[in-house]
């Protein structure tokens, strides 16, 4: 079937491994010690820490006596709690959000850590200012105490989100212990169709793969779908992975990003620059490399995609309709497709152009950065939002906001009646603040369609920022081709 | 860390797939800068009617017969989503031990090993047939996690190995801490970063 995906179990493979994947080649440099057969010692070379989860283990770590080993090589922001609205300060919405932001601050400046703190132009979500700072290098390995960490594999780093108890170990050793991660190759082949964006094809990617589909694997994304991506859309795929339980994502480092990345605060300088440069263009995987799991799909069988149940897997062709149960049997159990349905008041085809929604938000490490926001904003130009929608803009950093603003993009979209926001997770989850209330049905560039994630009892449809823009012109979701001017 | 070697408990049966940690214990349950304060809000969404806030009777946790359980038996990916070790302190403040699942997201499997839950790889079937075995007083008819043998018994007997790597498994019978463990190795830790530095020196800020 054209487009389908071939597993093959590369184990079995024929041929040789004579090969090193870009994983195996990572992981191999950072290696302290072999700690049983399925556990070792690696390097980390970068920690980040958020208000939400990061506080707590710098406060644990300090309680235990212990301090951080390389404190240059942590670096902590405020983006889970903090307040988004125009004019912020410590307080939050979240009844007590405030200690968080406090105590992050108290416990970053003790342990002498780097802190991107309110106010601060620097400061945003974590995912999207690591990139921008050059904190995230090609071939370096970088945890945070959040699932969303893959993103940053897109620079071709080994990244990924660990537990508060790994980044205190993490900080207090400059180590972790980690069970070695087995391989996975998805390859896309062809180019995306005009349109057809990264968050998409992760979406495609998740409905064919399922929620479990990349189990503590690495994987590595390559074919020339991947390589026509901008830096932008490269770290909109591998947000993703984590949504299909892999370890992490990677794609293996280009031109595009050493162009991306010279001059950046954090990046090499100098004749470092140039040994980093030479190390850097190594990071491939070999031609005979073999992995454990190898899929490959054709770029041309991806459009558009928004999800109807309550797990990202449970997504479809924005054409399309709500499946049939039959459709996703072989996926979700009969007990979770009846909850999902129920949950988001939907029947099966019922077409997913056309349904109603309340509100409409783009933000989020999946989809925020300034290429998001002009293209949402390309869509909403000229244009207001139905009545009665509620849709909220929020910038994935401060430097994306100032960007935005400097483009003149917040005014396009605050004339199309979007409100325009400081930067921050905000409402991709509930945290006790804001929520866009109960049975509301929100369209959302973010990457969790969970049972009351964005507030008890919403209901969130996942899809790109165009279609989050064109559905919140339209009042209903909407299929975003053809609607950009 | 408390030491785990076995225990026999009754086992909660909350027999779903994709059990994320939104779920097991929602953002708005994390109010403070701690590990501690979150029993309660333990799968507050499904635990307590959202108009009310009453305890809803037809949730597992809120069924007498599952009262005291120390063992929680659930489908695929469980603790999938957020990597919040909220999750894994949640479970652990209430008095789980042990989550029996066909699979698990990796880094709550991780988080639970880090707080003395034993995380147990089961297929569907024997989960089913645990929850099953303990008819309808578990109290009666408790299941067993064995994590010195590997194995999980019904009270009837009937039992099934599990698969846990050399290094989990050391932690959470020893319930020794990975740090002081890592520690241990600081002078190796030390020589290869030293090592390192003159390969990567863009690495070391």
């Amino acid at each position: 079937m054209a487009g389908d995906i071939f597993p093959s179990n590369g184990s079995n493979s024929p041929q040789r491994a004579t090969g090193r994947t870009l994983f195996d080649k990572i992981w191999t440099a950072h290696l302290v010690a072999t700690l049983d057969a399925a556990t070792d010692m690696v390097l980390i070379d970068r920690v980040l820490l958020h208000e939400r989860t990061g506080a707590v283990a710098l406060k644990s770590l300090a309680a235990a006596g212990r301090t951080v080993l390389a404190p240059r090589q942590a670096f902590v922001t405020m983006d889970h709690v903090v307040d988004t609205r125009p004019g912020r300060t410590d307080a939050t919405i979240m009844p007590t959000g405030t200690v968080f932001i406090t105590e992050t601050r108290a416990a970053a400046h003790a342990a002498g850590l780097t802190l991107f703190d309110l106010g601060d132009p620097d400061q945003g979500i974590g995912h999207v200012i690591s990139p921008e700072l050059g904190i995230v290098l090609p071939g370096a390995t970088l945890v945070c105490p959040d699932s969303h960490t893959c993103s940053q594999g897109a620079l071709g780093a080994l990244a990924w989100g660990i537990g508060s108890t790994a980044a205190e170990h993490a900080l207090a050793t400059s180590t972790l212990r980690v069970q070695r991660p087995r391989t996975m190759r998805i390859t896309i082949d062809g180019i995306l169709a005009q349109g057809v964006t990264a968050k998409d094809l992760a979406l495609h990617l998740l409905a064919r793969l399922g929620s479990n589909g990349g189990a503590g694997h690495v994987v590595e994304y390559a074919g020339a779908a991947v390589a026509a991506l901008d830096i932008e859309a490269r770290l909109t795929l591998c947000n993703m992975a984590t949504e299909f339980g892999a370890f992490t994502a990677i794609i293996a480092p280009d031109e595009k990003i050493f162009e991306y990345l010279r001059s950046r605060r954090y990046a090499p300088a100098g004749p470092d620059w140039d040994a980093a440069l030479a190390a850097w263009r190594d990071l491939q995987s070999d031609d005979d490399a073999v992995f454990d799991q190898e899929h490959r799909i054709d770029a041309a069988e991806v459009g558009p995609m928004v999800t109807w149940g309550t797990n990202p897997q449970q997504a479809v062709a924005i054409d399309g309709a709500v499946p049939e149960y039959d459709a996703v049997a072989r996926r979700d159990r009969r007990e979770a497709y009846d909850r999902a349905l129920a949950y988001m008041d939907l029947a099966p085809g019922t077409p997913m152009i056309g349904l109603p929604i309340g509100a409409a938000f783009i933000g989020s490490c999946t989809n925020a950065r300034i290429t998001d926001l002009r293209k949402a904003a390309a869509i909403l130009k000229g244009r207001k939002i139905a009545p009665g929608i509620r849709a909220i803009c929020v910038p994935g950093s401060s430097r994306v906001r100032t960007q935005a603003e400097q483009e003149g993009l917040d005014r396009i979209f605050l004339d199309a009646g979007f409100e325009w926001r400081e930067s921050g997770c905000s409402m991709c989850f509930y945290s006790g603040g804001e929520s866009f209330g109960r049975n509301q049905r929100v369209i959302s560039s973010t990457n969790r369609n969970f049972e009351s994630r964005q507030g008890p009892g919403t209901r969130s449809h996942l899809a790109s920022p165009e279609t989050v823009a064109a559905s919140a012109l339209a009042g209903s979701i909407a299929d975003p081709r053809g609607v950009a001017q | 860390m408390k030491p785990f070697r076995t225990l026999t408990a009754v086992a909660a049966p909350l027999l779903r797939d994709n059990v994320d940690t939104d779920a097991i214990i929602p953002s708005r349950e994390m109010r403070s800068v701690s590990k501690t304060g979150l029993a309660d809000g333990l799968f507050a969404n499904w635990r307590y009617r959202g108009e009310t806030g009453a305890p809803d009777p037809d949730f597992v946790l809120n069924d007498p017969r599952y009262a005291g359980a120390e063992i929680l038996l659930s489908g695929e990916n469980f603790g999938c989503g957020s990597s919040r070790e909220h999750a894994a302190w949640a479970l652990a403040e209430y008095g789980f031990r042990a989550v029996l699942a066909p699979s698990f997201n990796p880094i709550f499997r991780g988080n639970c090993v880090s707080n003395g839950i034993v995380p147990v790889v089961l297929d569907r079937a024997a989960i089913a047939r645990l929850a099953l075995s303990q008819e309808d007083v578990p109290a009666d008819h408790p299941i067993t996690v064995d994590l010195q043998a590997c194995t999980v018994a019904t009270s009837a007997g009937d039992s099934w190995p599990f698969a846990v790597d050399s290094e989990a498994r050391e932690m959470l019978l020893t319930g020794s801490d990975a740090i002081e463990q890592t520690m241990k190795r600081s002078a190796l830790i030390q020589s290869t970063r030293d090592a390192d530095r003159k390969n990567r020196p863009w690495i070391y800020l």
